[in-house]
């Protein structure tokens, strides 16, 4: 299903926090159904470009940006109900955060604010997700723990589940795998290559080998403006458009 | 071979030493300062109920005050508190944890904001009597005549609302709303940022947040809050003594109208005034019928403040993260 509009589109986004801009005229397309990888220093600007998405940068005090972001076309701005947009963009932020419920609540939590109340459709939802953020097999034979009282790194995952149950069209992962170990980052990677299938993937991350796995484009984000956007094995080559993105990737910028 | 005993490089030196023995001293100052601080507080406990203990019975609770408090027991005064405090509560719970809730759920940071949050906390420090007074301005001289102008009949004097349970309710609700809001407050800041975070991500409007997960988690630190600002509105004598109390009124002895004594629009019994007056304004009051309104009237407020501790302890075990 491949349509002519990208699915993501940022056109001259600039972003400031007071007087402070972070973000600087970033332009770049993300076709449907792919996979694009967000790589940068820290303080680049990554996740107030996420934030500007799923507009939850209304929430951060002094906050303001300009430009467009056009989700299939449509302004994010133009939402007159932002929690619409929420609902269609899954997010999944560095430092993991499970809800002071049971484990089956987490998953459960928005499914039921959106009016879901049967019990086998909840299930369902619940074993999906937590199959596809590759906890189920820890926590299926006590769904009703809280979530709290799980590891890091599973509460990272169980995160995840929650972004996932409402079956959103766009995953954003903000380093999703910062606290997870590496044999699970790597099945939840699989489950990523499976899930790009039904959604367009915006992958922030830290460990650029990932994003050279996953991604179809990378994008190097560096103090706010956009370096280089290629397809991956270019900008994963020894000649990519820009010598600073070579310079990165292979750990000798600066 | 060295067989020499070599000095332990790791022993106390005497700059270490000196210190520690400084740091020693310094603890039982400070454990001297927490002795006089508690010692006073159990002297009165104990001078109090020691003189109280022959005046103490269940018959000195039920039964009505005679001869200006002389005889009989506190039961009229005790009740009269009684629905002080509910009265307030029901006007004060509401307003103040709707108006904490607005305040950090939904107000925006700003000046407005911290303008609202620093007169919330200076109205804290207000003297209770200047409340009296206010209550006297505005509910007993502005807010009855107006409720008379609807309600009662001009001809007939006794239809009319005095100053009376109501008026002294409003007034000590006032007292406590900003107690009751900074308390609030207080218990809904302790619910991480992240939590409300994570639900508006998920698309949940800011009411579901609240309900959902703010509030299950704030709710038993509202409720500590509310049962302390019990004990303030029992205690207080200064906000009800032009607004609604009286030295004596008349409660019948038996039936309905014993548990039931007072209108809303008359004068009530109040222990917190029962107290002040008995203690200096009768003479030849018996000693033990003044300490013992004083040991019932600290009695009831550790009662409900044990409450608040036992809601505490439960929050605390029950701590979800």
């Amino acid at each position: 299903m491949i349509h002519g509009k990208p699915h993501i589109e940022f056109r001259d986004v600039c972003a400031f926090y007071g007087s402070k801009q972070v973000l600087r005229n970033v332009t770049f397309t993300v076709p449907r159904h792919s996979v694009i990888g967000v790589i940068g220093p820290a303080n680049s600007g990554k996740t107030t470009m996420l934030k500007t998405i799923n507009r939850t940068l209304d929430f951060i005090g002094g906050a303001r940006f300009t430009g467009q972001v056009l989700i299939d076309g449509e302004n994010v701005a133009d939402f007159r109900d932002p929690n619409e947009l929420r609902r269609r963009i899954g997010m999944v932020f560095p430092l993991p955060v499970g809800l002071p419920l049971t484990i089956y609540e987490n998953v459960a939590y928005a499914p039921r604010r959106r009016g879901v109340t049967a019990k086998n459709e909840l299930d369902e939802i619940v074993e999906r997700c937590l199959r596809q953020s590759v906890l189920w097999d820890e926590v299926k034979d006590r769904l009703q723990m809280l979530g709290t009282r799980l590891s890091g790194g599973q509460q990272q995952r169980l995160t995840l589940a929650r972004a996932l149950s409402l079956s959103p069209e766009i995953l954003c992962l903000d380093e999703f795998s910062i606290a997870i170990d590496p044999v699970t980052t790597m099945r939840i990677e699989d489950v990523l290559k499976e899930l790009r299938k039904s959604m367009t993937i915006v992958l922030v991350t830290n460990l650029v080998q990932q994003a050279r796995r996953l991604a179809d484009n990378t994008l190097f984000l560096w103090r706010g403006e956009v370096i280089e956007l290629s397809p991956t094995e270019i900008a994963f080559s020894d000649k990519p458009k820009d010598k600073r993105t070579y310079d990165y990737v292979n750990g000798i910028f600066g | 071979m060295n067989t020499a005993p070599v000095s332990n490089p790791f022993a106390p030196t005497q700059f270490e030493r000196r210190k520690f023995r400084r740091a020693n001293l310094n603890k039982w100052i400070m454990f001297g300062f927490c002795a006089v601080l508690v010692i006073p507080l159990i002297a009165i406990l104990v001078d109090i109920f020691v003189k109280a203990a022959p005046v103490l019975s269940l018959d000195y609770l039920w039964l009505n005050p005679a001869n200006k408090g002389k005889e009989g027991g506190l039961w009229a005064p005790l009740v009269g508190t009684f629905y002080l405090v509910i009265g307030s509560l029901i006007f004060v719970a509401p307003v103040g944890i709707l108006a904490a809730i607005y305040l950090n759920e939904y107000a925006k940071e700003g000046i407005l904001n911290r303008v609202i949050g620093i007169a919330v906390t200076s109205l804290a420090g207000v003297p209770s009597i200047v409340h009296g007074l206010f209550g006297l301005g505005a509910f007993v001289l502005v807010m009855l005549p107006a409720v008379n102008s609807v309600i009662a009949n001009p001809n007939d004097r006794a239809t009319k609302w005095q100053a009376g349970l109501l008026t002294a309710s409003l007034t000590v609700a006032v007292m406590n709303l900003p107690v009751i809001i900074a308390s609030a407050r207080e218990a809904l800041g302790g619910v991480p940022q992240s939590f409300r975070e994570a639900c508006w991500n998920l698309g949940a409007t800011r009411w579901q947040t609240i309900r959902t997960i703010v509030l299950p988690n704030s709710l038993s630190g509202i409720l500590t809050g509310v049962i302390l600002t019990i004990s303030r509105a029992a205690g207080e004598t200064a906000p009800i003594l032009f607004t609604g109390v009286t030295f004596f009124k008349f409660v019948a002895d038996t039936g309905w109208e014993k548990v039931f004594p007072y209108n809303p629009g008359e004068p009530f019994m109040a222990m917190s005034m029962h107290l002040n007056i008995i203690s200096n304004q009768i003479s030849q009051m018996p000693e033990g019928m003044k300490y013992g309104s004083a040991a019932v009237l600290i009695g009831l407020i550790l009662f409900v403040n044990s409450f608040a501790i036992i809601l505490r302890v439960w929050l605390r075990g029950r701590k979800r993260w």
